[in-house]
Formats: structure tokens, C-alpha cells, sequence
């Protein structure tokens, strides 16, 4: 069981207001990515979450029981820190096996946690090296290792990612998809790449300054943002803004239109625009656009879609796929 | 360091300074180990002569050696001891947020700015003094005897004056190590359900191993040598009860104004710290590796 609620949680450092109120309902076996740009308030409220941090206000439930006081470790949570936190002196056996050693288990109930979380992270031929003698993947699975052991009712990851390259950071994103099928325990994954959240999360949370500003699937966040900032936020590259009369003539005071859903022609279109930047990534290939009467724009094109700097091309926005925003920045629905 | 070339030029920069520091080292021990084989008094000093091994027979059979080689001990052991444990403890103390902490952190560190006479001077008048010490009028506060520690307990008073000059030193080694250790680190131990005495053993005291080396490896270098003072408090009395080896080749070269004699225990002094050396790199060496 890993449900949790949060009711009504704020938190203040000092005169800062980190998070306001912020009320959320995570589900048992639900993988809950939180988002969004640095200092908004995730990490903090993860660390709220796992006790690491005293709430200001509020409180937060664990499978129905309010946990606002209790310590961290009596709350059931496992955590794998962004940089890791592996003990330093001790091997890896001992540093999957020291949740269960402070829970005064059996030595042999140990070892047989141990082997099979290491079975189950491919780290056996590894149980015996310090963590100083691990590569970085390698040291990131010890840490989920030492979290796995504890059968928590929910993973906290902060950050658990950014300090891979980017090959392994893939590799790894499929590693934990595939951990939490397996296990079908509740996740929450806090990341600043919404690559990460995309790909990963059955639930996104889109933080911004201490404030949800939309919960829901990837789909559903990409298909139908709530505001300017989440559809800015989500999709990558980042959809385009227009405003004025283009804007106008929708009834919005913005209009935005993602990059994949402008129609590219090198004949006839709504807009002209001289490329800026190519980059060509071989299935698609990204023009940035100097757009006449509208300013930049990015826009995707077919791998084939043979453009150079300079060169003019004719653009039109795909209207059954064009978000509009009011003047407050939240979006109109039709 | 990778090229023959940058290897041999690193050699020939350094040799200099290699060379200046074995001379320095070189020739007061062979001028030391040369008058320990010479009938050497200064109360005559044109009766210069070789007198072999009765240097070291006399040292040897010198009623006060086995005790002052025991008080060294005594002293370097008690010290540690003190040190390193009240400085942990100290460390642990400065390490937490509190009001005023710049101020505190500078209180502390104090006592190593105190020379090692001005401070003996300061405890055995004003502090342990049976008359007008500070604990003798805590003792006729509470209507007891006052002690007489220079009398009483003069090795146990002298190690409570070097270990108040030295746990500033120690407390500030392992308050740096403490500040090293990774907040994350902690926390991680605290969501794994260590309380703070499994996260101290298990977490704090392994991260703490090497500054802890180093501690007791730089105090006992100087602490085989405390000299000043005994010679301020207790002038190594009473008897020869707090007469430790530095002490005793004092004693024997100025107050016996002979200079083959105390060579000797001088020479007994450097084999007894090689000793010492050896079996502290044997026991905490290990720690400095990793």
C-alpha cells in the first residue's frame, strides 16, 4: 500500500514562502513525476514528503494515517538522493543491507534481501567493492538497491539522474520504468527534464514557484495544458507563442502552436519566414525561424525537408491543433 | 609526473631542500650520539675522555628512569585520550547551528594561542592552587578540604593542563573532518531508521578515522616532549613522580651539568619514540591510506 495526501502543506524558510498550499492526492502504485524550472519548490516538497523537512503548515497522509510528525523512517519511504548518499567505508552488501541491520533483522534474512535485490539490479559481482570503486550507474543502483530492500510503501527519487551522461541516463530511465512494473509500488520522481517526466510518469505534476500548476498524464498535459506556463513548460522543443493579430483573429490574447503541428511548405503558406538555424537530427530536422510580423518560431520538419540558413519558407499553423490563451494566461477551450 | 624527464628534473628541484633538512638532522644526532660515548661534565670540562657504553649504564641505572619512561607514557596516553574524545565530543557540540557561533568557535580554539608556561603558570596559581585556586574555593564552597593537586596528583594535574592546551587543536581537526561530511549522507541513514547513535557509529566515527590519525599521530610527537610544563608546576616532583624522559635528560644536563649523560637519555629518547612510531603507524597508519 503507498497512498499519499497531502492537505492544504506549505512550507516557509525565513521570510521565503517556498510553498503556499499545495493539496494532491498520489495513488497506490501510481509513478508521480514532479516538474518544473529550478527552485520551484519540488525537492522541497519531496523532502517534506519523506520528513526530511518540518511542514509549516498542513498535513500529509500515508495510506490514510497522518505522518505530518513522525519521523522520517517511521513513515515507510525509501529515498535515493541525487547524489546518491552511499556510505563512503562500507561495501556494497553492507550498504544495501544497513536499512535492514537499524531494523534489527536476522543476519540471514539479510543476506537473502540483499542477493536477490542484487539479483534483481545485476550489482552480485559488485557486493563486495566500496562504492568509490562502482562507475556512476553502477552507484545509482546500489542506491535504488538500498531503497528497494526497505519494501517501502512509496520510492522518493530526487533528482536521482542528472549527475549520469546522457547515454546512461536513458538506459537508466527504462531501468526504473521497468523496476516499478515489476514492483507496482508507488513512485514519485522529482526531475527538472521533462523528457523524464514525459517518458516516465502515469501522473505529472507541473510545479512553479510552490504552486501545482496542473496535475495529469503526459497526454493530457501535452494534448491540453492548463495555462501558458505548462504548455511552454512540456514538449520539447518548446511550443511557439504568438501574439497580436494572428492571436486576435482566434478571439486570444496568445496563441500557441508546437513546433510539430506547423505545416512547412516551400511554395505557399500563411506565414514567411527566413531560417535561422537548421539543426538537422536526421529524422526531423528543427528550423528556427525569423517569421515576418511574428518574430521566432521553431518548427519540426521532415528528416528530408532540405533547408538551409537563409532560405525562405512558407509556414502554416495546424488550427485543429492551436492552444489559445486569455489575457490571464489560462487556456480557452472551445 | 608521467615523462623520465619531469621525474628527474622534480628530483634535482627538491634535492636541495632533501639535502638542507638530512644535514640539520644528521648533525645533531651524530653530535648527540658522539658525546654520548664521552665522559662529558661541564663542572670540568678539560677532562674530556671516552668512557664507551657508562653513559647509558648510568642513565640506565639512574633511580628515576623506568618511572620517567612509565610517565611519558602516562602523559601521551592520558592525553590522547582526553583529546581525542572530549574533542569529538566538542566538535559535535560546535557543529549544530547556535546563536553566537563565530564567538563560541573562537572561545574554544583559544587555549592553543596560550604559550605552554604562561598557561602551566596560569593553572597552578589561579586554578589548582590549594590556597587561592578557583577549585579550592569550589571545594570550600561546598565545605570539602581543598586539594592540593600538585602534592596529590601531580602526573593527573599535568595531563589536565597539556590536554586543556591540546583539545583546541584536536577539536578543530575533527570539527573541519565533521563539516566534510556529506549532509545527504546523513540523511540517507535518517530514512534508513538510524537514531543518532547508530548514525554516530556507523556514519560519523568511520568518516572521523583519518582526522582522528592525524590527531593522535601529530600529538603524540609533541606530547613525548612536554616539558615546559612539568618544569613550571611541579618541577617534576614530588620525588620523581611526575618526572617524564624529557625531563629527566633536563634534569641530568643542566641541573647535573652532564652533557655525556644526558646525550645518552637523549639517544634512549629517540630509540623509545621510534618505538612508539612504529607500533602507532602499525595501529592507526592503516587509516591514512584509504
Amino acid at each position: 500500500m503507498g497512498s499519499i495526501t497531502l492537505q492544504k502543506v506549505s512550507k516557509v524558510f525565513g521570510e521565503a514562502k517556498v510553498i503556499p498550499s499545495i493539496d494532491l492526492e498520489i495513488n497506490n502504485g501510481e509513478f508521480v513525476v514532479f516538474v518544473g524550472p529550478s527552485g520551484c519548490g519540488k525537492s522541497t516538497l519531496l523532502r517534506l514528503i519523506a520528513g526530511l523537512e518540518d511542514v509549516s503548515g498542513g498535513h500529509i497522509l500515508i495510506d490514510g494515517k497522518d505522518v505530518t510528525d513522525a519521523a522520517p523512517a517511521a513513515r515507510g519511504l525509501a529515498m535515493v538522493f541525487q547524489s546518491y548518499a552511499l556510505y563512503p567505508h562500507m561495501s556494497v552488501r553492507k550498504n544495501i543491507a544497513f536499512p535492514l541491520k537499524m531494523a534489527k533483522m536476522e543476519q540471514p534474512a539479510i543476506d537473502k534481501k540483499v542477493e536477490a535485490a542484487a539479483r534483481v539490479l545485476n550489482l552480485t559481482d559488485y557486493l563486495e567493492r566500496r562504492p568509490s570503486q562502482l562507475s556512476g550507474g553502477q552507484r545509482q543502483r546500489v542506491a535504488i538497491g538500498r531503497a528497494i530492500v526497505r519494501e517501502p510503501s512509496a520510492f522518493l527519487f530526487d533528482e536521482p539522474l542528472s549527475n549520469l551522461d546522457a547515454a546512461l541516463r536513458g538506459t537508466m530511465r527504462l531501468e526504473i520504468s521497468d523496476l516499478h512494473h515489476q514492483l507496482k509500488t508507488t513512485m514519485i520522481y522529482v526531475t527538472h527534464d521533462q523528457v523524464e517526466a514525459m517518458t516516465m510518469a502515469d501522473k505529472i505534476v507541473v510545479l512553479n514557484r510552490g504552486n501545482i500548476e496542473q496535475v495529469g498524464s503526459p497526454l493530457e498535459l501535452y494534448k491540453t495544458p492548463r495555462n501558458l506556463f505548462v504548455a511552454g513548460f512540456i514538449g520539447s522543443p518548446h511550443m511557439n507563442f504568438v501574439t497580436g493579430s494572428y492571436a486576435q483573429s482566434k478571439n486570444a490574447k496568445t496563441a500557441g502552436i508546437r513546433p510539430e503541428h506547423l505545416i512547412l511548405s516551400k511554395d505557399s503558406g500563411l506565414w514567411t519566414g527566413t531560417v535561422k538555424v537548421a539543426e538537422h537530427l536526421g529524422a526531423d530536422t528543427f528550423l528556427h525561424l525569423d517569421v515576418d510580423g511574428i518574430g521566432q518560431v521553431t518548427a519540426r520538419a521532415g528528416g528530408e525537408f532540405g533547408a538551409q540558413y537563409g532560405d525562405r519558407v512558407y509556414l502554416t499553423p495546424d488550427e485543429a491543433k492551436l492552444h489559445r490563451f486569455d489575457d490571464k494566461g489560462l487556456a480557452l477551450r472551445a | 609526473m608521467a615523462t623520465q624527464n619531469t621525474k628527474t628534473l622534480a628530483r634535482l628541484m627538491m634535492a636541495p631542500s632533501v639535502l638542507l633538512l638530512l644535514v640539520w638532522m644528521i648533525v645533531p644526532l651524530a653530535m648527540t650520539l658522539w658525546f654520548s660515548f664521552q665522559n662529558y661534565n661541564l663542572l670540568d670540562p678539560s677532562n674530556v675522555s671516552f668512557t664507551g657504553l657508562f653513559n647509558y649504564q648510568f642513565f640506565y641505572t639512574d633511580p628515576a628512569f623506568f618511572q620517567s619512561i612509565w610517565n611519558t607514557l602516562v602523559i601521551v596516553v592520558g592525553v590522547l585520550l582526553i583529546t581525542v574524545i572530549g574533542g569529538i565530543a566538542i566538535a559535535l557540540l560546535l557543529d549544530q547551528p547556535i546563536f553566537g557561533q563565530g564567538i563560541v568557535r573562537i572561545l574554544v580554539i583559544s587555549p592553543f594561542f596560550v604559550m605552554p608556561p604562561v598557561a602551566a603558570l596560569i593553572w597552578k596559581n589561579m586554578i589548582m592552587h590549594p590556597g587561592y585556586g578557583v577549585l579550592a574555593d569550589i571545594n570550600k564552597f561546598f565545605g570539602l578540604q581543598p586539594v592540593d593537586w600538585f602534592a596529590r596528583y601531580p602526573l593527573f594535574s599535568i595531563v589536565i593542563i597539556v590536554a586543556w592546551q591540546w583539545l583546541p587543536f584536536a577539536t578543530l581537526i575533527l570539527l573541519t573532518a565533521l563539516q566534510s561530511l556529506d549532509g545527504e549522507q546523513k540523511e540517507a541513514a535518517e530514512m534508513d531508521g538510524a537514531n543518532f547513535l547508530s548514525r554516530f557509529i556507523y556514519l560519523v566515527l568511520p568518516h572521523l578515522a583519518r582526522a582522528i590519525t592525524v590527531v593522535i599521530l601529530i600529538q603524540t610527537i609533541f606530547l613525548l616532549g612536554v616539558y615546559a610544563e612539568i618544569l613550571v608546576t611541579t618541577n617534576g616532583g614530588p620525588g620523581y613522580a611526575s618526572t617524564n624522559l624529557a625531563f629527566l635528560i633536563y634534569r641530568t644536563a643542566l641541573l647535573g651539568y652532564d652533557v655525556g649523560g644526558a646525550s645518552a637519555g637523549g639517544i634512549i629518547a629517540v630509540v623509545l619514540a621510534n618505538i612508539v612510531a612504529f607500533f602507532l603507524m602499525r595501529a592507526v597508519g592503516k587509516n591514512l591510506d584509504r
